[in-house]
């Protein structure tokens, strides 16, 4: 009987573990593999190319200017995107028809896809169709392009991490305000005390959702400033694409640059984890 | 008095619900008015929609394309995320804890690092500039959360149900058909609508494994309908674009917003 279920068990994992083999698994191996060869877009594998490709994916004088700027533009978007989310959260907590209404608009734009809202603030943006009075230049310069992407990510995910944050407010019970209240804590001691330490666990998980989504940023980017001006405004996904598509089109080099991308998310995800969960205790 | 004490904060936020509902607006509003550099440039109407029905293949072979994908996805997900959430949720078997860490750690991995690979392989299945292939990678892409999903609706099915359909007889599939299925239909609308949004949505996917200008879904069309005739942006059409490629998430976001919702509020709470 418990052979014949662990038969039926494998027979209904197959499916799932055929995706996983062929289109994760193989592609992790096939990555590595490219990573050490020569290998052209169209020319295929030419042959070993350790450690050429990672020096080369390094020396690139894009490289440690898509670094920064991609930290950059990560600690901004997440101070302020979870910032803004955690103040949304509050107002919309207590239920009534108008918070309702509030948390609709405020999601409404997380149903849309992040090149569809890149499309609509480019044309919001646009000196011509803009509907903004004056010659405001969103895109024009490095620090312009930056803030204005960051505007729409903001106005893209607000309405989701709010309703993250929501989750944990919700499960924080009634009576431990109540204690709050009894002791005479007042209203921002009673959030600086009670709210935030309990809400720690809901904002851990949003900070490192929107730490690993901003240091992969590429959609955004590549629709809204194509990198520019003067490539300021390039992320290090943006490099290894144009590394592996255009201009270059060398594969191993864009595999061994992807790479290092994965080994330094690992890293970063791995430090988040120590530090939000070592805080707990 | 209440009322009066309330007002304040009622102007504020209903300000920022205009600002969050203010793109949108605008973007509805500016793809059917005139405006100087696009097609339409004289009257209110449709002009934009015509200029974007016309572009290369035609919008209609790029929503046909978009449509085709996302349904794809949708199917494959749910076929792979029901029967692998099943077998998680009800069997034991060597490797069950092992496949499924591993299905969850495709959410670790950049999807840069992967398309990488990808491009090369399937090339080499022949599944190169296809609409299957592109939604088969798509699919991989959603099988963490939707496996997830899945096995969390599994198992919070009454053992008695699933029980009582196997003494009545039901093999393990028929007791999936009949009673699970129906049982964990919540979960099975909300993995749907995931795998929708996001293969109707993704961009980078697509720009790396598609190349035939035909196949192309409907964001990459419309994004590189920017800039085709001498540089110049088309921004009526753009809007155009943005407001067909916007309607169908807002419409299900809408009807099927509790479902939404839960997706998120799953993996808040176990996450």
């Amino acid at each position: 009987m418990t052979k014949a279920k662990a038969y039926a068990g494998w027979a209904y994992a197959t499916p799932t573990a055929l995706f996983v083999l062929v289109f994760f698994v193989l592609p992790i191996l096939l990555v590595g593999r490219m990573s050490v060869s020569d290998w052209g877009l169209f020319a295929g594998n030419r042959g070993w190319n350790a450690p050429e490709n990672f020096t080369a994916a390094v020396d690139n004088r894009l490289f440690w200017p898509a670094v920064w700027f991609t930290l950059k533009y990560t600690v901004v978007t997440t101070v302020i995107l979870l910032g803004l989310a955690l103040g949304l959260a509050l107002l919309v907590q207590e239920s009534s028809r108008w918070t309702g209404f509030l948390r609709t608009s405020f999601l409404v734009p997380s149903a849309l896809g992040l090149a569809s809202a890149s499309l609509l603030f480019y044309a919001l943006y646009s000196p011509q169709a803009s509907p903004f009075p004056g010659q405001i230049s969103f895109l024009g310069t490095p620090w312009s392009a930056l803030w204005s992407t960051v505007a729409l990510i903001v106005w893209r995910f607000a309405g989701f991490y709010m309703l993250l944050l929501l989750v944990g407010l919700n499960s924080i019970p009634g009576d431990v305000y109540e204690a709050a209240r009894l002791d005479g804590a007042g209203r921002w001691q009673t959030f600086r005390h009670v709210t935030l330490p309990l809400l720690r666990p809901s904002l851990a998980l949003c900070t490192i959702l929107c730490v690993t989504g901003s240091l992969l940023a590429f959609d955004q980017f590549y629709i809204l400033t194509k990198g520019g001006p003067d490539n300021s405004t390039v992320t290090i996904v943006q490099l290894v694409y144009n590394v592996a598509f255009q201009g270059q089109n060398n594969l191993g080099r864009a595999a061994a640059l992807s790479i290092v991308v994965l080994a330094a998310l690992l890293i970063v995800n791995m430090l988040q984890f120590r530090g939000l969960r070592g805080k707990e205790r | 008095m209440k009322n009066l004490v309330r007002t304040p904060q009622h102007v504020l936020t209903g300000g920022l619900a205009i600002v969050f509902l203010f793109p949108l607006v605008w973007a509805a509003l500016a793809s059917v008015s005139p405006q100087a550099g696009t097609q339409q440039t004289d009257g209110w109407g449709f002009g934009n929609y015509a200029t974007l029905a016309n572009y290369q293949a035609g919008v209609w072979q790029y929503i046909l394309n978009s449509t085709a994908i996302s349904l794809l996805t949708v199917a494959f997900t749910l076929f792979a995320s029901v029967t692998g959430g099943y077998a998680f949720a009800n069997f034991r078997f060597p490797g069950r804890n092992a496949l499924f860490l591993v299905t969850l750690a495709i959410l670790m991995v950049p999807y840069a690092t992967l398309l990488i690979p990808l491009y090369v392989l399937l090339n080499s299945l022949g599944l190169q500039n296809s609409l299957v292939g592109l939604a088969l990678v798509l699919s991989m892409f959603q099988l963490p959360f939707a496996t997830f999903m899945m096995r969390i609706s599994f198992e919070a099915v009454p053992n008695e149900l699933r029980e009582a359909a196997l003494i009545d007889g039901c093999g393990s599939l028929r007791a999936l058909l009949r009673v699970l299925l129906p049982a964990t239909r919540p979960g099975l609308i909300t993995v749907g609508l995931f795998a929708f949004l996001a293969a109707w949505n993704d961009f980078i996917t697509p720009l790396v494994l598609i190349s035939d200008s035909d196949k192309m879904p409907l964001p990459l069309a419309v994004a590189n309908l920017r800039g085709q005739v001498m540089g110049i942006v088309d921004y009526g059409a753009t809007e155009a674009g943005v407001v067909v490629l916007a309607l169908p998430c807002i419409v299900l976001f809408l009807a099927l917003q509790r479902h939404y919702v839960r997706g998120f509020m799953s993996g808040a709470l176990k996450g």
